[in-house]
């Protein structure tokens, strides 16, 4: 996903404000839209959405850092969301944390270079007996340890690349 | 409209606050995050009054509270004044080098602060973002994020085309402020001053002193109050 050329498609969003009436009460419903089809916020595109609503940027900007729903980087191919609840963090959560930061060489909420993976961090998936869990793009990886976290990344890698 | 503000029956306009009130009627109530030239937001909340009385009574944030027919205010009862050293002391915690909350902080007395510092440059009391919008009508900053994140910035971290730099909002901040560092190594608490015996009157007969309120004053007579109620 080129992040650079996408964003610059205005008539998309100007379609999705529009869909809207261009009515400012539907800010949060217009930004979900534009998250769905890039994956992210991109910031000319806000910028665009405060021109034809007619409210300041910071506005839109509050609102879009203020709920987890939206993101204003670029997300990766695979989401990889790591479990540190309690019951995964007493099970050393933090080890494979720091083993999939290291091996992808990112931090938490960033992404990586080749656009392969994002990473996230979540309090408790509800699936506590299986920690500590690694969740890929919805799927529940569990009883993680660093070295099987490491061939789980891979199958994710390789996958990719076919 | 009539109310009861400290025992006392007095009149009200309609559209009063309970702070425009006791401000009428020269009843002084510690605020911070209000302006006069801006529309209150009750983000301080060291303007609380208790309203309503024995088991139904309330703390409320007066800046914001409108007046009701014959509601029943205090604005220095003993629960009103304990939540407000205890709010000056959470603010301090977060924000030791403010003049503004050392100030505050003389003025209620407090003596310790029981919590961590963290040094924090910004007390979210939303000032400069009102001021920026309402005074300015540049709407360049706002708030970002939020729970312990949450902070004051431009869209995107970034020099906004918005923004005149006229200062206002550097100007309105009560963090910005840096306190005085007094005479002894800086701690969390200044209160320098409350160290100090009275300076003036008492060793230089002649002398005149201008400083009302003087803190070493207040506290040295709090405590003659204090020694003469225990006699
Ligand atoms: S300096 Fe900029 S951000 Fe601050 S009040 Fe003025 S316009 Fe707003
Ligand atoms: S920067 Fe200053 S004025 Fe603005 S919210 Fe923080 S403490 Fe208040
Ligand atoms: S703590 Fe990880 S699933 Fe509950
Ligand atoms: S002055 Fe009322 S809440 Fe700050």
């Amino acid at each position: 996903m080129q992040g650079e050329t996408i964003s610059r498609d205005f008539p998309a969003i100007d379609a999705i404000i529009k869909k809207y009436g261009e009515r400012k009460e539907f800010l949060i419903c217009i930004l979900q839209d534009i998250q769905a089809r890039y994956g992210y916020l991109p910031r000319e595109d806000l910028e665009r959405v405060a021109e034809k609503l007619g409210i300041p940027l910071i506005q839109i900007y509050s609102v879009a850092t203020f709920f987890k729903a939206f993101s204003l980087r670029p997300k990766g191919g695979h989401t990889i969301q790591v479990c540190l609840g309690t019951a995964c963090h007493v099970r050393g959560a933090e080890r494979v944390l720091s083993k999939i930061k290291r091996d992808l060489d990112i931090d938490v909420d960033e992404t990586t270079k080749d656009m392969n993976f994002t990473l996230k961090t979540v309090n408790c998936l509800g699936a506590c007996a299986l920690g500590p869990i690694v969740e890929i793009d919805g799927k529940y990886h569990g009883n993680m340890n660093t070295t099987k976290v490491e061939s789980v990344l891979k199958k994710y890698s390789t996958k990719m690349k076919e | 409209m009539e109310i009861t503000l400290n025992g006392i029956k007095v009149q009200v306009e309609d559209d009063w606050t309970l702070l425009d009130a006791a401000k009428f009627y020269g009843v002084k109530i510690p605020t911070l995050c209000y302006h006069e030239g801006l529309s209150p937001y009750g983000a301080c909340r060291l303007c609380i009054v208790e309203i309503g009385e024995g088991d139904k009574s309330k703390l409320v944030t007066s800046c914001l509270y409108p007046v009701q027919d014959g509601i029943k205010v205090r604005t220095h009862s003993q629960r009103v004044v304990k939540a407000r050293k205890l709010l000056v002391e959470l603010l301090i915690a977060r924000c030791p080098t403010s003049k503004v909350l050392q100030d505050l902080a003389s003025a209620l007395g407090i003596e310790k602060i029981r919590f961590k510092a963290r040094y924090n440059d910004c007390i979210l009391c939303g000032l400069c973002v009102r001021m920026c919008e309402e005074q300015m009508d540049a709407k360049a900053i706002g708030f970002v994020s939020r729970g312990v994140k949450k902070r004051i910035t431009t869209p995107f971290d970034i020099k906004s085309e918005k923004c005149r730099t006229c200062g206002a909002c550097i100007y309105i901040c009560p963090a910005c402020l840096l306190r005085c560092q007094g005479p002894e190594p800086p701690s969390v608490l200044c209160s320098g001053c409350l160290n100090f015996s009275p300076p003036c009157v008492d060793q230089y007969k002649d002398v005149m002193c201008y400083l009302d309120p003087c803190v070493a004053c207040l506290k040295d007579k709090g405590e003659n109050m204090k020694k003469g109620g225990k006699k």
